[in-house]
C-alpha cells in the first residue's frame, strides 16, 4: 500500500484527535476539581450537536462561529446541573453519583429522540465537502478547522486556569477542598463553575464535531465511553493528557483501521488503554494517587 | 290474556331453538374485516425503517376497497428492534385476537414471530426479511413475499451485467466494502458465492468491513482508494451510505461505478442531504415494477398522503404483505386461521406492484418468483434501468466524476 495513504489516514486520525481531546479535557476538568465523574458526557455533547444543528438551520452561522453561542448554553446548563442536581450528591457514595448521572444521561437521550427523531441529521456548510492537497497528503477542510478551533479553546482553557484570580482559585479547590474553604472561598460556587467550565468544553466539541459528522439521539454514551479512554489515558484529572489521549486514540484507531481491519479499530483503542492500564495505572501524564 | 302453562312451553320451545340458531347464523356470516396484527420495529435502533413501513398502512384500505377487496383492522405491536419484545408482541397480538400477523422487516426478529405463528396455527404474511431459514423450516402458517439474500445477489449479479451490456462500461476491478453486521456479513458470505456462478467483468481487488456505528468513514475509503479499483460495490444502510460519499468526495475519488446491494443509496434522505452528489449510484434492491397499473395506483395514494416522501421497498412490499392478507380473507371467506393459511397458500395475485409475473408461494411459502431491480440516482429522482421488463429509464455509467457536478 503506498505510504501517502498511511500519511493520509494518520493525519486525519490526528486532527480527529483534537476534537475528541477538546471532549475529553471538559471529562477531565470537572474530575479533577469536583471529584464527580460525569456518566452524561457523551449525551450533554449530543444536546450542543442538536443545538448547533438548530441554530444552523435558523441562522445560517458557521459551526466555528456557533461554537461561542453553544459553549455559553452548556456552560449556563452545567453549572445549574450542578448547583441544583449534581452538589448534594458531592459527598454521597460514588454508586450514588453514578446512579444520578446515568439518570440524567438517559433522560437527555430521550428527550432528544421525542423532540429530534432516531434518524442521523448533520449540516452542510460552504466547506464541508472541500479538502485540501499539499504533496501527496489530502486533508479535510471541516477537520482543520475543527481541530484548529480545538487548539484555540484548550489554549483558552489552559490560559484561565493558570493565568486567572478565578481559575487559581478553582485549582486551589482542587488541590485542598479544607483550605480553599479557610481561605474563604466559595466552594460551592467554584464547583458549579468548573462544572459549567468542562460542559462548556464538551459544548466546543460538539458545535465542532457538528462540520465533521452527523448526529443522532444514541451516539451519545460511545461519546462517554470514548471520553473515558481519552481521560483514563491521557491521565484523569489532567488536561494536558486529555488533549494528548485524544491525539493518540485518534491515531491509533486511524493507523489500526489501515494497518488491519477498519471494523475492528475501536479494539486498537481499547488495546492501548489496556497497555496504559497495565504499564502505567495513572495515564500517561496523571499523577499517582498520595 | 291468559299465559298458560302450554303457551310458555311454547314461547320457551321458540326461544330455545333461536338461541341454538344463533350461532349457525353467526357462523354463516362473511366477517366484515380481518384483525391483523402488524409487527414492525417502530422503536429502537430501527425506529426509522419501522415507521416508514407503517407509513403505508394509512393508504391500504382506499387501494383495498379500489381492488373490492375487504378492509382490515391493524392492530399494532411494537418488536422495538428487539427479538425478544417481537416473540412476546406476537404473542400478545394473538391473545387479543389477531387473526393473521404480518411483519416485521428484521430478519432476526422475523424469525422470532415466525416461532409463534407457527406454535399458535396463526398465518404470518412477512413483508421484509431476507435470511433464507426462515422459509426452510418446514413451517405452515409462515409466508414470505420478500426475496431471500441469494435471490437478491443473484439478481443483483444479473441487473449488473445488463447494465453494463446497456452502457459498455464493465470495471475490471472493484472494492467490495459492507457494514460489519448481521445483513452485511450475510451478504457478504452470499456474494462470493452467488458470484461465482456469473461471468462478471471485473475482480474484487479488496473487501472491507466497516463497524455499523462509525462516525468517521476516512480510514475505510483511504483503503478502498489505495487499491485504485473502478467500481465500488456497497452492502450499507443510509447513516453510512452518507458518510460514504462525503468521504469520496473529500478524498478525491470518482470511481465510475457506485453499485449498492443494500438500503441507503436510494433513500430519500440520502438523496436530500446530498443534492447532486447523491446522483449516480446504481442500487440492486428489492423495488416496484413502475410499469405495473397497482404501482400507479400506490403512487399516486402515496404522493397524496405524503407529498414529500418517495415510494420505496419498505412501503411496497409492506403493502404486498397486508394485499395478500385482505386477497385470502376474501377468498377463504372466514378469518379461521387454518382455511387463511390455506388460502394464502393458493394465492395468484397478477395485478401487483414488486417486479415478476406476480405474488403466489411455493411449498414452503416462499414466493419465488420475485425480481429485484436496477435502481439510478439521477437528478434528485430515482429511475429503474433493469430489469429492462421493469425499467423506465436507461443505465448512464461512468459516473460524472464528484469534481464535475
Amino acid at each position: 500500500m503506498p505510504v501517502e495513504i498511511y500519511l493520509n489516514v494518520a493525519a486525519s486520525g490526528l486532527l480527529t484527535g483534537l476534537v475528541y481531546g477538546l471532549m475529553a479535557l471538559g471529562l477531565s476538568v470537572i474530575f479533577g476539581v469536583v471529584r464527580v465523574v460525569n456518566f452524561a458526557h457523551g449525551e450533554m455533547m449530543t444536546l450542543a450537536m442538536y443545538l448547533t444543528l438548530l441554530l444552523f438551520s435558523a441562522l445560517k452561522l458557521d459551526p466555528l462561529v456557533l461554537l461561542v453561542p453553544i459553549a455559553a448554553v452548556l456552560f449556563v446548563f452545567g453549572y445549574l446541573l450542578q448547583l441544583g442536581l449534581i452538589n448534594p450528591f458531592i459527598n454521597r457514595p460514588e454508586h450514588s453519583q453514578f446512579m444520578l448521572l446515568v439518570a440524567i444521561a438517559l433522560i437527555l437521550v430521550n428527550a432528544q429522540l421525542i423532540v429530534f427523531g432516531p434518524d442521523a441529521q448533520g449540516i452542510r456548510t460552504a466547506y464541508s465537502f472541500d479538502s485540501y492537497q499539499l504533496g501527496p497528503l489530502i486533508v479535510d477542510a471541516s477537520k482543520v478547522y475543527a481541530a484548529g478551533a480545538a487548539l484555540v479553546v484548550a489554549a483558552a482553557l489552559f490560559a484561565f486556569f493558570r493565568f486567572t484570580l478565578l481559575g487559581k482559585s478553582i485549582r486551589a479547590c482542587a488541590d485542598n477542598y479544607h483550605g480553599a474553604l479557610v481561605v474563604g472561598l466559595n466552594v460551592r460556587h467554584l464547583y458549579a463553575l468548573t462544572f459549567g467550565i468542562g460542559a462548556a468544553c464538551v459544548g466546543a466539541a460538539g458545535a465542532m464535531l457538528m462540520a465533521v459528522t452527523d448526529v443522532t439521539p444514541t451516539i451519545g454514551p460511545a461519546y462517554t465511553l470514548l471520553a473515558f479512554v481519552i481521560v483514563i489515558t491521557g491521565g484523569l484529572g489532567s488536561m494536558g493528557g486529555a488533549l494528548l489521549g485524544g491525539l493518540l486514540i485518534g491515531l491509533t484507531e486511524a493507523l489500526g483501521g489501515v494497518l488491519f481491519t477498519p471494523s475492528a479499530k475501536s479494539m486498537f483503542a481499547f488495546g492501548l488503554l489496556v497497555l496504559v492500564l497495565l504499564f502505567r495505572p495513572q495515564g500517561i501524564l496523571g499523577k499517582k494517587a498520595a | 290474556m291468559s299465559f298458560d302453562r302450554r303457551k310458555f312451553n311454547q314461547a320457551l320451545a321458540a326461544a330455545g331453538a333461536l338461541t341454538a340458531l344463533a350461532p349457525v347464523g353467526i357462523v354463516r356470516a362473511q366477517p366484515k374485516t380481518l384483525k391483523v396484527g402488524l409487527l414492525l420495529p417502530r422503536s429502537g435502533i430501527q425506529a426509522g425503517i419501522g415507521q416508514d413501513c407503517y407509513r403505508v398502512v394509512a393508504i391500504t384500505n382506499g387501494l383495498l376497497a379500489e381492488l373490492g377487496l375487504p378492509a382490515l383492522e391493524i392492530m399494532n405491536g411494537d418488536t422495538e428492534s428487539n427479538v425478544d419484545v417481537a416473540r412476546a408482541r406476537a404473542e400478545r397480538l394473538i391473545g387479543e385476537g389477531a387473526q393473521l400477523l404480518v411483519g416485521a422487516f428484521d430478519s432476526g426478529q422475523t424469525t422470532a414471530i415466525a416461532q409463534v405463528a407457527e406454535q399458535r396455527g396463526i398465518p404470518l404474511v412477512i413483508n421484509i426479511a431476507a435470511a433464507p431459514p426462515i422459509t426452510e423450516q418446514g413451517y405452515k402458517f409462515v409466508f414470505r413475499n420478500f426475496p431471500t439474500a441469494p435471490m437478491i445477489l443473484g439478481d443483483a449479479f444479473a441487473n449488473q451485467l445488463e447494465v453494463f451490456a446497456v452502457t459498455g462500461v464493465s470495471p475490471k476491478t472493484a472494492v467490495f466494502m459492507h457494514v460489519n453486521d448481521t445483513f452485511g456479513n450475510a451478504m457478504q458470505k452470499g456474494f462470493t458465492g452467488v458470484m461465482k456462478k456469473f461471468t462478471m467483468p471485473y475482480t474484487v481487488a479488496e473487501t472491507i468491513a466497516y463497524d455499523p456505528a462509525a462516525r468517521d468513514l476516512s480510514v475505510e475509503v483511504a483503503k478502498a482508494k489505495a487499491t485504485g479499483a473502478e467500481a465500488l460495490i456497497l452492502v450499507s444502510r443510509l447513516n453510512d451510505a452518507i458518510l460514504l460519499t462525503r468521504e469520496l468526495v473529500k478524498q478525491r475519488w470518482s470511481p465510475k461505478a457506485v453499485l449498492s446491494m443494500g438500503p441507503g443509496w436510494y433513500e430519500d434522505q440520502y438523496l436530500k442531504t446530498l443534492g447532486k452528489l447523491a446522483d449516480g449510484p446504481i442500487s440492486f434492491v428489492p423495488w416496484y415494477d413502475p410499469n405495473k397499473k397497482l404501482t400507479q395506483q400506490l403512487l399516486a395514494a402515496n404522493h397524496k398522503a405524503y407529498p414529500d416522501i418517495s415510494l420505496n421497498t419498505n412501503h411496497v412490499y409492506t403493502f404486498e404483505a397486508l394485499l395478500v392478507a385482505a386477497d385470502a380473507f376474501k377468498r377463504a371467506g372466514s378469518t379461521d386461521p387454518k382455511a387463511l393459511a390455506d388460502a394464502i397458500r393458493a394465492t395468484n395475485i397478477t395485478n401487483n406492484v414488486s417486479p415478476g409475473p406476480g405474488i403466489l408461494f411455493n411449498a414452503k411459502g416462499q414466493n419465488d418468483k420475485l425480481k429485484d431491480s436496477a435502481i439510478q440516482n439521477r437528478g434528485g429522482k430515482l429511475v429503474t434501468v433493469a430489469p429492462k421488463d421493469a425499467a423506465n429509464a436507461k443505465p448512464e455509467l461512468p459516473m460524472t466524476p464528484y469534481s464535475q457536478r
